[in-house]
């Protein structure tokens, strides 16, 4: 039987949504075929990096990940400004850890001076992370949202029980909210939902589908990702026809795998990390992501490299 | 091309004898359509039915069994396009590259890390299965020389790689005990290959610079009576491999396209001399669709990510990945340390033993058979309870290993506390430990800080 090349027919397309403002705005969605099958749709706007910025230095990483960092790791302003110039990040995720409960507990007003500094200092759109306590990330996202009226931040992660906080925050001073669900396609949509109810337009927003790591849980991100993406595109479901952002790095790099040291079975640190960063980007790239939030410069080019020759 | 119920009740004997276990034949048929019947059942059916039904029910992506004893691999048989609507079940086979013009050096590591990394993970061995042997000296002798090699010193299944039909088939009767792939029939030369495929009773990869000059290729390999086939689609760049997976995988599945039921072999070192983006590429190509991939070189640090990706690709999503119920010890516990008890979801036990871990806190970690639910769903689900937690603690053998009887509990099933004091005695202390994972380490420091 001679060869035709199978295509399939899409109802659905994701919609656009610009994050930032300026010249270095990203412009996100209007893909109308899943990822990279170019023979037979489009994808105006190819995925995005965000390299991450933590608002205190890190302990305990993984001497390969912080190796590219360590001059900055106690300044994130300077921080983010080399990972803009020197890796090309096109978009800051700003982690917000100091604001764990658990950690330092740092005040929202602190959070969000913080925020203030980084996202005034660089040019580029900036996501912002709370710690993923409910209850803190309510006051911290609030308030920072507040205080950066008009620097067209993204808030995350906005969950069931903060949503209306949050998202209220996100509406008022002109902010994208990140939705975040627990790995499950009908909370992703029921969030997305109220989080229209409450009046969060569909160009601000964006599904964050939570985000296992290589060896921890990333085939259950990559099938979620995946059934959002095709739902969205062959089952023409509106609620789900929104751009997906994938916080990668840290699951990764948490892992014993990531940080153990040379050995003749696990070989040389410091590629092993980045290669685990880089598949589980690249996995999440083929499920459907938009945005991936990744930490080391060498992960980021290869992986830039492949959307590029994927999309040549 | 898979048949209708009814055109599948043509070719019954009709007669409605009851004999297979249903009622009629039509609704033999019904069932054997729906994949809920074997054709055995029917006592009387006829032999050229037989022949055409199996033609028909034939798996749209034909599978290829290789290999001997432990190492064997099967590649192929897919029937979706994406993991969550079934499952991926036959993994990618993974392999290295080794030719007759490498330099010893060259060779004598890549055989090396071929049979030394294999990694233990949730009770799986994880390893690559395939090494490349590749004619590149043009000279017979050095290639035979090789796979010998190969037989001797590994338990690879080769890929036999020369154009020269005399070199292949010198190496064959070396290696045809592991039906090693043979690589390849091109336009040219496929009679010749194809004889010998017979000859050996080894799957055969068809060689083509397009998938239709492919389909017309696999066509006159399966004429000339070799069924066994993996192919190659001939593409050497990023875009164009991934396009050829899934136009292979849709050609099959959606198609019902015969000619390109096969499964690929991709060498990626072919596609970019970047290890690391080599490693990348392959991570793609586990993902999206290939039956068999072989890699220029790879490390520690490249083949362990690869295999852990492929293992969680393959996963049936139906089913969690699960621990063996039992004791873990973590950081050489003694008869003092702290016990903690898990449910067996591999995620689970993963994220806790990792904490565990990164506290430096000597703890021995129970892990109880919840069939694969996690802590609040076992709970939940009636199995992470009490008394089923009690009567574990008893037998699993931790009496003989502590002198205390202390036993730390998931923050979540805080609630099972009484019933599990009830059910262990007077003797124990049940402690509620942190609700998340992440608040483990804390935890413990705590608790033999006193």
């Amino acid at each position: 039987m001679a060869f035709a090349i199978p295509k399939i027919d899409y109802t659905g397309k994701i919609k656009p949504i610009t994050l930032g403002k300026g010249p270095k705005a990203v412009n996100l969605g209007q893909e109308d075929t899943y990822p990279f099958h170019l023979f037979e749709g489009t994808m105006p706007n190819l995925p995005k990096i965000a390299i991450e910025v933590y608002d205190i230095a890190p302990d305990e990483w993984a001497e390969a990940a912080l190796e590219p960092y360590k001059d900055v790791v106690n300044d994130p302003v300077a921080w983010a400004k080399k990972a803009i110039n020197e890796y090309g990040a096109d978009m800051i995720c700003l982690q917000l850890a100091s604001t764990d409960p658990n950690s330092q507990d740092a005040s929202p007003a602190q959070a969000a001076e913080t925020t203030k500094k980084v996202a005034s200092a660089i040019d580029v759109p900036v996501i912002v992370y709370g710690s993923a306590n409910q209850e803190k990330d309510a006051e911290v996202l609030r308030k920072v949202a507040e205080e950066c009226e008009g620097l067209n931040l993204i808030l995350g992660p906005v969950q069931d029980l903060n949503y209306k906080q949050i998202g209220a925050g996100a509406i008022a001073y002109q902010h994208t909210a990140s939705a975040n669900t627990p790995i499950d396609i009908n909370l992703a949509k029921q969030l997305n939902i109220l989080l229209g109810n409450l009046g969060v337009q569909d160009d601000k927003l964006i599904i964050d589908p939570t985000t296992g790591g290589l060896g921890y849980g990333i085939e259950y991100s990559y099938s979620v990702v995946e059934r959002i993406r095709i739902a969205a595109l062959s089952q023409g479901d509106d609620r789900l026809q929104f751009p997906m952002i994938c916080n990668l790095a840290k699951e990764v790099w948490k892992t014993k795998e990531a940080k153990t040291g040379d050995t003749d079975l696990m070989g040389k640190s410091s590629k092993r990390g980045i290669i685990m960063e880089a598949i589980t980007a690249m996995l999440l790239l083929l499920a459907g992501a938009d945005v991936l939030i990744m930490r080391h410069p060498d992960a980021i080019k290869v992986v830039r490299e492949m959307i590029s020759d994927l999309t040549a | 091309m898979a048949l209708t119920g009814i055109q599948i009740f043509k070719l019954l004997p009709k007669t409605n004898c009851k004999e297979c276990g249903v009622p009629t034949c039509l609704a033999f048929a019904m069932n054997l359509a729906a994949g809920k019947a074997e054709l055995s059942a029917c006592p009387y059916i006829s032999d050229e039915a037989r022949a055409q039904l199996a033609e028909a029910s034939a798996p749209p992506i034909r599978p290829i069994t290789m290999g001997e004893g432990e190492n064997k691999l099967t590649v192929g048989g897919e029937t979706v396009l994406f993991r969550h609507e079934k499952t991926f079940v036959n993994k990618t086979g993974i392999g290295v590259l080794i030719t007759d013009a490498m330099a010893e050096a060259d060779v004598a590591s890549r055989i090396k890390q071929f049979t030394s990394l294999k990694y233990e993970w949730i009770g799986l061995i994880l390893r690559a299965e395939m090494i490349a042997i590749k004619n590149v000296s043009g000279d017979a002798g050095k290639f035979e020389a090789l796979a010998r090699r190969v037989m001797a010193e590994t338990d690879a299944i080769p890929v036999l790689m020369s154009d020269n039909v005399d070199a292949m088939k010198a190496a064959l009767a070396v290696c045809a005990s592991r039906l090693p792939l043979i690589y390849a029939a091109t336009a040219q030369n496929f009679e010749a290959m194809a004889a010998l495929a017979k000859e050996f009773k080894c799957p055969l990869v068809a060689k083509a610079d397009d998938l239709n000059s492919l389909s017309e290729l696999t066509d006159k390999i399966v004429a000339a009576d070799v069924k066994d086939i993996v192919v190659d689609g001939g593409a050497r760049t990023v875009k164009r491999v991934f396009e050829d997976m899934v136009f292979l995988r849709r050609a099959a599945l959606t198609q019902k396209n015969r000619s390109l039921g096969f499964s690929p072999i991709v060498f990626t070192g072919e596609i970019t001399s970047d290890p690391l983006k080599e490693t990348i590429v392959a991570a793609m190509l586990i993902a999206k669709y290939a039956g068999i991939v072989i890699l220029s070189d790879f490390q520690g640090e490249s083949l362990f990510p690869l295999l852990v990706e492929r293992l969680n690709i393959y996963t049936d999503p139906q089913r969690p990945m699960m621990m063996k119920e039992g004791i873990y010890p973590i950081g050489n516990p003694t008869e003092d340390s702290p016990v903690t008890i898990t449910t067996n979801f591999a995620l689970t036990y993963f994220i806790v033993s990792g904490e565990i871990e990164a506290s430096r806190v000597p703890t021995w970690l129970l892990v109880m058979e919840t069939e694969g639910l996690s802590v609040l769903t076992a709970w939940a689900a009636g199995k992470f309870v009490g008394d089923a937690m009690g009567i574990f603690i008893k037998k699993c053998g931790i009496l003989d290993k502590i002198k205390h009887r202390k036993i730390i509990i998931p923050g979540y099933v805080a609630s099972v506390s009484g019933d599990l004091e009830e059910e262990l005695g007077p003797d124990w202390e049940v402690k509620i430990g942190p609700r998340e994972a992440a608040h483990l380490s804390a935890f413990l420091k705590l608790e033999i800080a006193g």
